[in-house]
């Protein structure tokens, strides 16, 4: 995957591993359920045991520093955690199935409700990275497989190769220094101005949503502010992925038969590329665009941290670290779910697009 | 640090309509602090024992007795009782209290709501409910041991304690008086409210709880009805911003009003800035060194000794952690009765080699765990350094604080960098978990005790002393018991106090009567005004 | 041997051992990746990135922990080139030792993650069946993780240290070579020669060891070489996260992380280990680029 960070470089042309997963996927949707639930359900347990042998103590967390043995061991009672680990899972996931993610220890609200706030942000924050690197990335590939060699290819290149090579972390600081701390250009750290901080009537969580509904433009410009330099550096990463993969379809379909034919016919070039090619890698495009959302919602967590975004990958960050696994879990179980409807999404575009599917 | 915006700049930045919107200041009846508060797990006052919650309990609640923000040198002061008598045998105090107060909920301040607070609290049992119970209090006793009778409540005690350490308790968070019909409306499975109040308030303070988001912010609104008169801030909001540059920059723009962690060198840079004045003051926290008397090395006094010797006091308070803790070798902190301000140690590796030296000690290596935090990490780093001069390997491996914590109260680790903030206002608070330790056995499991954790056997005339010094009546006697106890302590103890946190507030320039709370209490917003 | 002899023998046509057409196909392979400059730069940035780890103690004017609180926070200079740090630490001394902890990384992950993926897809591929579907499906539930989070985790468990990141990051690399070897493993599970062998009475194990792994390594190593960037970035990641090499390790992702603090007055002590990194994950990627065009002539050829 191209998280942030960390996951680098998407391989080339090569098939990413997730997106052959959903290619393979394609196949059968009452398969692809099923096995999309499996997946759910070791996800939740792999992250179960982890937590269960994470030397973190959650209960430490609840009663504090100063706490006396007694008061630790009711704490420890009132937890659960005194019963069978297996029995815990299973009331775990018994709760989950009825939409109950338990209670959050750091924050001390339910864990539903936490994600519900948290989950908006970095929705709003991947969208709009999403977005940037499309509106940029697509345009760019094209353009460099129809002049291949040229001077747009080299700057493609060299574009997404600094993409890959930049650690987001990094970029995110020097960028906050510069755009914020010495020009001024863009709003600090966090979502919004204090000022208008709570002022918006919360209806999507996603703050430039709400201002625009509630027309308040001034909020809307204060969140624009705070929200355009981390969606740039992410978009900048995917930028890079999807102008490269664009690119690499784009060649294979210019050197296709039907293209010298249309050529031959004595089509327009800007015909030849958009109307025929450019609508060939659509459906392949589309796989590409929804494994790069995907990568951003799961929660860029370095990014996240960088500009004290408070969003679901720092709420899972910060769960891990305190022993908080509700948390944990919760944050877990909607990433698998992003990762199961993406996988949906692009399957039935898949049959929706490609006649051979059919 | 000055911001230049070339006019070119400034035009694309509109152009481009980026610029976040001008703002030149806050709006004049609203407070707007910047701090770190994603430690609150609680707002319920018989639980909450994290500074944030308590910075906000702090202001929501009243207690029987209180400090005042613009004298708190003055101590505990009159509150919700306007006086209190002990009685002749010293084993009871009776308090006298207001009878104009209401609560937020409108419903009017009687004994009954104070008497049940304090009984609740011992009920619950929570973390923070020692305070209370040391003077004998226990979940079976407590409704004999605190009654009320019309405008009036008693406290039974089970020792004739001085007067000044159990009011001194009653000035923490845990005293807070609650609205006992508003909580009991919200009780769940008989938890008397603790679920309710842990993201809820009802109490009588200067200011009323408004929102509360998880690692986001605290709003708090005046309460128009206070009875000390409502306060001129209408609005107070707490916002956290974890980085401290960003709290700067937020500072210098005038988006906030209060910045209130920030590091040296961001205070050293933004105290040149127009507009903005920086606050020092001292808070109760103690940067202390223990060492593990379970590790053989550690608990040759020769190495405890030399240890003390390689503590760069000098370098590290005029550097890396300059103007935000002072050198303090003792553990009561400055501000509380009984402080002793002797520093007999000095930062000399020489003189450390030589007790090594003497000792017959040559080299050896220690690993150990420390917090992931800046100040901890750089001040380890530091000793790890001078360890290394003296021959001493000490490994460091970097944690979070609850994983470093757990270790701790299991008694493994080896050497401990952090801080302790005292729990209540009187030095007990300090000398019972530093200098008290009445069985060093596995088996005592005395997590709270520093000493403890420490494997610290603190030798029985010690222990003894800490008691005697919470019955002894005369003030004046009971601070030079506690200095007694100190100079002991530095001459022979492996817990090691270092330095003392300063907090260095960043204000706007029109902010006046700001108080954080000292060293005995936490932040109190009602008296702030924002002059032009 | 002459020189020219020597090339015209590595390039016959017909060659007459086995050793000299693996030779040659070796030689062919250099002469393409030659031409092209890029990847040439990224070799040698490469190869002076692992003669400035060798010679690290003999290169760095400095010791990289000694300390000189008077010295702190101070800009490059004649007597410090890339400035100090917050303890007074000499930037470029600790930089020139960080290289070390970065090639300790990078080559203990490149090493194991795809032993581990191999060893899975090839077992899925070639024994089918339920082994396949178990298999595949833990494979897919590593996937679905997102990876710092789970690299976090196993940190977190394991506890903080070089070793254990190295770990944790392998850990959460197998995965796309488990794929990647599975795949490859279906389309000569069935090859003639297999029968061929197995017709032979070779067993199973001999089978996977002798005939399908040596035939997937080729397509995990151009795999390795493209990774080895994110790697980097990922490792960096996790000592900005306190979770990697310890203090006083010169780590450059921590490093980063100590001079955040700093960023608004002392720019220098973040962005120097910044540009290190961002310079050797650059060379990795245009190393990657052109072992691709060599060892996989079909890929893309951007």
């Amino acid at each position: 995957m191209t998280d942030d960070s960390a996951g680098g470089r998407p391989p080339g042309a090569a098939p990413s591993p997730r997106g052959a997963l959903m290619r393979r996927r394609a196949r059968s949707v009452g398969g692809t359920l099923l096995s999309l639930a499996l997946t759910l359900l070791g996800l939740l347990l792999v992250t179960f045991i982890i937590g269960r042998v994470m030397p973190i103590d959650p209960v430490l967390k609840v009663v504090g520093d100063r706490a006396t043995q007694a008061q630790y061991d009711a704490a420890y009672r009132a937890m659960g955690l005194d019963r069978p680990l297996i029995v815990q899972f299973l009331g775990y996931v018994g709760d989950v199935l009825r939409g109950d993610f338990g209670r959050s220890i750091s924050t001390g609200q339910p864990v539903a409700q936490d994600i519900a706030r948290v989950f908006p942000a970095t929705f709003e924050l991947a969208t709009l990275g999403t977005l940037i690197g499309v509106l940029i990335g697509v345009p760019l590939g094209v353009i460099a497989a129809a002049r291949k060699g040229g001077v747009i290819d080299q700057i493609a290149r060299v574009v997404a190769l600094v993409g890959y090579s930049m650690p987001i972390f990094w970029l995110g600081l020097m960028g906050l220094l510069v755009f914020y701390g010495i020009l001024g250009w863009v709003g600090g750290p966090g979502r919004q101005g204090i000022i208008y901080d709570g002022m918006v009537p919360n209806v999507t969580g996603m703050i430039l949503v709400d201002s625009a509904l509630a027309r308040d433009w001034p909020a809307f410009r204060d969140a624009f502010s705070h929200i355009i330099l981390p969606a740039s550096l992410l978009g900048y990463y995917s930028l890079a992925y999807i102008s490269r993969m664009t690119r690499s379809f784009m060649l294979e379909q210019l050197s296709a038969e039907y293209i010298t034919t249309a050529r031959v016919k004595g089509l327009s070039e800007n015909a030849v590329i958009w109307r025929h090619a450019f609508r060939n890698i659509a459906i392949p495009l589309v796989t590409v665009i929804a494994l790069s959302f995907g990568s951003l919602l799961e929660g860029s967590v370095l990014t996240e941290i960088i500009f004290s975004w408070p969003g679901l990958g720092s709420y899972i960050t910060r769960g891990l670290l305190s022993g908080d696994m509700n948390a944990v879990l919760g944050g877990t179980v909607v990433v698998g779910v992003c990762f199961v409807v993406l996988n949906l999404l692009s399957d039935i575009l898949y049959r929706f697009l490609d006649p051979r599917s059919k | 640090m000055t911001i230049r915006i070339s006019s070119r700049a400034l035009l694309l930045a509109s152009a481009l309509a980026l610029a976040p919107a001008a703002h030149a200041e806050t709006p004049a009846d609203t407070l707007v602090v910047a701090h770190t508060i994603d430690d609150i797990i609680s707002l319920d006052p018989a639980q909450s024992f994290e500074f944030s919650g308590n910075d906000v309990n702090n202001n929501t609640y009243d207690r029987l007795v209180d400090f005042d923000p613009l004298d708190p040198d003055a101590g505990f002061q009159p509150s919700l009782a306007t006086s209190w008598e002990v009685a002749e045998d010293g084993l009871s105090i009776t308090f006298t209290l207001r009878d104009d107060v209401t609560f937020h909920s409108g419903n009017p301040l009687r004994a009954e709501d104070a008497a049940w607070s304090l009984q609740r609290a011992v009920k619950l049992d929570k973390t923070p409910a020692f305070i209370l119970t040391q003077f004998g209090f226990t979940p079976d006793n407590v409704e004999e041991m605190i009654t009320f009778e019309g405008n009036t409540l008693t406290l039974r005690l089970d020792q004739p304690y001085a007067q000044s350490f159990v009011l001194n308790c009653l000035t923490a968070n845990i005293a807070s008086v609650v609205d006992k019909e508003t909580v009991m409306a919200n009780e769940q499975d008989g938890d008397l409210g603790n679920a309710w109040l842990s993201t809820n308030e009802a109490g009588s303070g200067a200011y009323v709880l408004a929102a509360w988001r998880p690692n986001e912010q605290v709003q708090l609104t005046a309460y128009e009805e206070y009875w000390q008169g409502a306060p001129e801030m209408k609005r107070v909001i707490v916002r956290n911003v974890a980085e401290s540059s960003a709290q700067r920059l937020l500072l210098e723009q005038g988006d906030i009003d209060v910045a209130r962690n920030m590091t040296p060198t961001d205070v050293q840079s933004i105290s040149a800035v127009e507009g903005v004045k920086i606050l020092d003051e001292p808070r109760g926290r103690i940067l202390y060194m223990g060492l593990n008397q379970k590790d053989e090395l550690l608990s040759n006094p020769a190495v405890i000794e030399a240890m003390k010797h390689l503590v760069d006091y000098e370098g590290i308070t005029s550097s890396f952690l300059q103007g935000q803790f002072v050198t303090h070798q003792s553990f009561l902190p400055l501000g509380y009765l009984g402080v002793l301000e002797e520093t007999p140690w000095t930062y000399d590796v020489e003189k450390a080699r030589q007790i090594l030296a003497d000792a017959g000690i040559e080299g050896g290596t220690i690993t150990t765990r420390v917090r992931d935090l800046r100040e901890y990490i750089d001040v380890a780093q530091t000793l790890q350094a001078s360890m290394a001069e003296a021959g001493l390997t000490l490994n460091i491996e970097q944690m979070t604080g609850a994983q470093v914590l757990d270790a701790y109260r299991a008694r493994e680790v080896p050497i401990f960098l952090g801080e302790w903030g005292p729990d209540y206002s009187d030095p007990n608070t300090n000398a019972a978990t530093f200098a008290y330790n009445p069985d060093n056995s596995d088996e005592a499991n005395a997590v709270g005790l520093l000493a403890w954790r420490n494997a610290y056997e603190v030798p029985a005339e010690m222990n003894e002393a800490t008691v005697a010094a919470t019955l002894e009546q005369d003030t004046e006697a009971r601070a030079e018991m506690y200095r007694e106890i100190q100079r002991r302590y530095q001459a022979e103890a492996p817990i090691v106090p270092l330095f003392q946190r300063i907090e260095q507030v960043g204000l706007r320039e029109n902010v006046q009567n700001w108080y954080s709370g000292g060293a005995v209490t936490s932040v109190i917003y009602r008296q702030v005004t924002k002059g032009e | 041997m002459s020189a020219v002899s020597r090339r015209d023998w590595l390039l016959s046509d017909a060659p007459q051992t086995r050793r000299q057409a693996r030779l040659g196909a070796i030689y062919q392979g250099w002469l393409t990746f030659r031409a092209n400059k890029l990847a040439m730069l990224g070799l040698i940035i490469l190869i002076l990135l692992i003669g400035m780890a060798i010679l690290a103690p003999w290169i760095s004017p400095y010791s990289p922990y000694s300390q000189n609180l008077a010295n702190r926070l101070q800009p490059p200079s004649a007597a410090n080139w890339l400035g100090t740090d917050a303890l007074g630490r000499d930037i470029l001394s600790r930089l020139i030792h960080g290289s070390r902890i970065t090639l300790f990384i990078v080559g203990t992950v490149a090493l194991i993650a795809p032993i581990i993926g191999l060893f899975i897809g090839t077992v899925a591929g070639f024994a089918g069946g339920w082994v396949d579907q178990v298999l595949m499906r833990i494979t897919d539930i590593f996937l679905a993780f997102p990876k710092l989070i789970l690299a976090l985790a196993f940190v977190a468990a394991l506890g903080p240290s070089i070793g254990n990141a190295v770990l944790a990051l392998a850990l959460t690399a197998w995965p796309p070579y488990a794929r990647l070897a599975r795949a490859e493993t279906l389309t000569i599970r069935n090859a003639d020669f297999i029968a061929a062998a197995r017709l032979q009475g070779a067993s199973r194990l001999r089978l996977l060891i002798r005939h399908i792994w040596p035939l997937c390594v080729s397509s995990l190593i151009v795999r390795v070489a493209l990774d080895m960037a994110g790697i980097i970035l990922s490792a960096a990641g996790l000592g900005f996260l306190g979770l990697g090499a310890q203090p006083p390790l010169p780590e450059w992702g921590a490093m980063i992380s100590d001079g955040r603090a700093y960023i608004l007055d002392f720019w220098w002590v973040a962005a120097m280990p910044g540009l290190a990194i961002f310079t050797v994950s650059m060379a990795f990627n245009l190393l990657g680029d052109g072992l691709r065009d060599v060892l996989d002539p079909k890929g893309d050829k951007s």
